[in-house]
């Protein structure tokens, strides 16, 4: 999953019928990076040393490489590059894969998640365990800070909506009302942000039969504003904060949760485990 | 609790720490009464294998008795006396229902370290580093065991710690990477590397169906134990000069049908390429040192089998492909997945159909530990395995 993928456009229908509409996979130019991951990280750098530079010297030539430096933070932060755009050149990468599970699967999160701030993060993994099982198991949302690290907690006030919290960086928390947008038994659950939401997000979970008799594939989207806007999520970055890694973690212990009745644990003593007595369903 | 801690680069010490207890409800507390020093041990003591951190108990052979139980363990109880296996495995994954342990999905709770290495995570190792999950392990008084009900094997009363503690690993190792070769009736199998477990190699190399086997080494004792005790043709290699050659001729032309790889990621070697690999390893440009990787696949009859079995643990160089491919060789590899053996390896133990313990050199205490390390590193004192009792 790279941060400087925008993905396909969301459009505000929801289809369930299983023909797919190639066309709206098209991205419109202008919300699309045109910068590649390690050169926007690279710009920031090389843009922080250009600022830093300028004002050391506190010159002409200090204020050209400070102005100079500013941009490529810019560039650097918001994965577009002007200059690239104008020349009509890109390191950005495309999506590399366009499966069906791209297809339109949010009612409205277009409009709940603004595209061009939103950060997007994809991430499935393979359970041993049946379809209906693990669905039931996530859809009581309550259950999902028992193996998400970063919830606080989870209300369920009515059937399809919910109150949420969460730890941001900084030690703060965030918090925000769900709403249910789409949910299909035993294939998936959409969830939008509804009200005023610190952080406005939007995402879904399917379940699909994995080939072969493997167990049940678990593919989790979400859409989000980060707090502090792109730079904010670039700079959770490097403080190993960053939602690719909290998701991709997130599922691998919802997997050991439901295969195993635990959250592994190499603790020596129950003092050191985070995840002590952890059993689905009790 | 005494248990073996890692200070650093060949710096062992042996310290005071907390007793372990019931983590999760399918835990077992083991009480150890015998454990060993493995040869993939001393690429921690070397440093090879990384991700340790000072103070982290080390071992991943060990057998005792059980002391305390979680409250979902059903097979086990107070007072079994039981071998663990070195991999962590749960039992419930698709990995370990195929009986693939040693790939567990679940046991590893610092997964993403070697999913970043590797595109995917093996299972947790008792006392391996903290890539494989970062367990203490069984050079200690007592020990953690998850999964408790996968993994530990219980033995019979009568018999003794030493017919059975090479359960836990070096024993199903070597058997595995026999069984990785597809020995046929009549196959020449040559093993690279004659330690503890080259030993259990070659003893089962023979058991399935193996006609001849070639050990080679360049330690006279472990050589004279392949010799004598397990009943191997010996080369040591550093007296030749040039092995592949050698094994050709030793085999009419042909090559052996399965070469061996119980060495890994260590291996001594003198000719050129070795001499790099050496250099490139210690200034971590390459970070194992290939030498009986080449040699295999060089020496290999064609159409032959190679197994790995000496832990590899990065990326190596000039991997000889072509003869790999022209010769149309399978290669196999892989940590051991000892619970998938354990059943059957304990009946034929019981039935005295392997030597446990001429390989045995030095029985120890626990606080000898240090010392054990150093001379089982240097092979002084005529070490070929030592055996420690708390």
């Amino acid at each position: 999953m790279v941060l400087a993928t925008a993905g396909p456009r969301r459009t505000p229908h929801a289809s369930t019928d299983d023909d797919v509409d190639w066309s709206t996979f098209a991205v419109p130019e202008d919300t699309r990076h045109n910068v590649a991951k390690g050169e926007r990280i690279g710009s920031v750098a090389l843009g922080a040393a250009l600022v830093g530079l300028g004002v050391r010297r506190r010159d002409p030539i200090g204020l050209v490489a400070a102005l100079f430096g500013g941009y490529f933070i810019t560039r650097g932060a918001t994965g577009n590059c002007l200059v690239y755009r104008a020349l009509g050149v890109s390191t950005g990468s495309a999506d590399a894969v366009l499966a069906p599970w791209h297809r339109d699967d949010v009612t409205g999160r277009a409009a709940t998640v603004n595209a061009r701030k939103a950060i997007k993060v994809e991430r499935a993994v393979t359970i041993d365990r049946p379809r209906d099982e693990l669905y039931a198991f996530w859809r009581n949302f309550e259950n999902l800070p028992r193996f998400m690290e970063h919830l606080v907690s989870v209300r369920v006030d009515t059937p399809t909506r919910s109150h949420w919290e969460a730890k941001a960086p900084g030690g703060r928390t965030v918090e925000w009302d769900a709403e249910i947008v789409n949910e299909v038994p035993y294939e998936i659950i959409a969830w939008k942000s509804v009200g005023e939401p610190d952080v406005a997000n939007a995402g879904a979970v399917n379940f699909f039969d994995a080939p072969g008799g493997r167990g049940t594939i678990v593919r989790v989207t979400l859409d989000y504003e980060p707090p502090a806007g792109r730079l904010g999520a670039m700079l959770s970055h490097f403080t190993a904060e960053e939602p690719d890694r909290q998701i991709r973690e997130d599922l691998r212990k919802f997997k050991q949760l439901m295969e195993t009745g635990e959250i592994t644990t190499s603790a020596r003593r129950v003092e050191d485990s985070a995840y002590v007595g952890a059993t689905p369903q009790e | 609790m005494r248990a073996v801690t890692w200070q650093g680069t060949r710096k062992m010490s042996v310290d005071t720490v907390p007793d372990p207890e019931i983590v999760q409800q399918d835990d077992v507390i083991v009480k150890v009464t015998a454990t060993a020093i493995c040869g993939s041990d001393l690429h921690l003591y070397n440093h090879y294998v990384t991700t340790l951190e000072k103070g982290d108990v080390l071992g991943h052979e060990f057998m005792g008795e059980v002391v305390e139980v979680g409250k979902n363990v059903r097979s086990l109880k107070i007072g079994d006396r039981v071998v663990v296996p070195f991999p962590i495995a749960c039992g419930r994954c698709w990995y370990c229902r195929n009986g693939i342990f040693s790939c567990c999905d679940n046991s590893n709770p610092n997964a993403e370290i070697p999913e970043a290495l590797y595109g995917s995570s093996p299972a947790g190792i008792f006392g391996y580093s903290h890539m494989y999950g970062g367990y203490a392990g069984g050079q200690a008084e007592y020990v953690r065991v998850p999964f408790a009900d996968v993994g530990p094997i219980k033995v019979p009363d009568g018999v003794s710690d030493e017919q059975v503690l090479f359960l836990s690993d070096i024993l199903p190792t070597g058997w595995q990477a026999a069984q990785r070769g597809d020995i046929c009736r009549g196959d020449t199998v040559a093993v690279w590397g004659c330690g503890p477990v080259g030993y259990f190699t070659i003893q089962s190399a023979f058991a399935q169906g193996a006609e001849r086997v070639i050990a080679i080494d360049c330690v006279p004792e472990r050589l004279a134990l392949a010799r004598d005790v397990c009943g191997a043709e010996v080369i040591n290699h550093e007296a030749t000069e040039d092995l592949v050659e050698l094994l050709k001729q030793m085999t009419g032309g042909r090559g052996p049908d399965v070469c061996i790889d119980a060495v890994g990621l260590e291996a001594h070697g003198h000719d050129l390429l070795a001499r790099a690999d050496k250099v490139k390893q210690t200034l971590r440009l390459e970070m194992d040192r290939p030498t009986v990787v080449r040699q295999t696949i060089q020496a290999a009859a064609k159409g032959g089998r190679v197994s790995l079995i000496g832990v590899y643990g990065g990326v190596i160089d000039k991997f000889p492909i072509g003869a790999f491919f022209g010769k149309g060789l399978t290669m196999r590899a892989g940590q051991c997945d000892v619970q998938a053996f354990l059943p059957e390896l304990l009946q034929k133990v019981l039935a005295g159909e392997f030597d446990m313990t001429s390989i045995i050199s030095h029985r120890l205490t626990l606080d000898d530990a240090p010392h054990g390390y150093e001379i089982f590193c240097d092979k002084k004192d005529g070490c070929t395995k030592i055996v420690m009792r708390p």
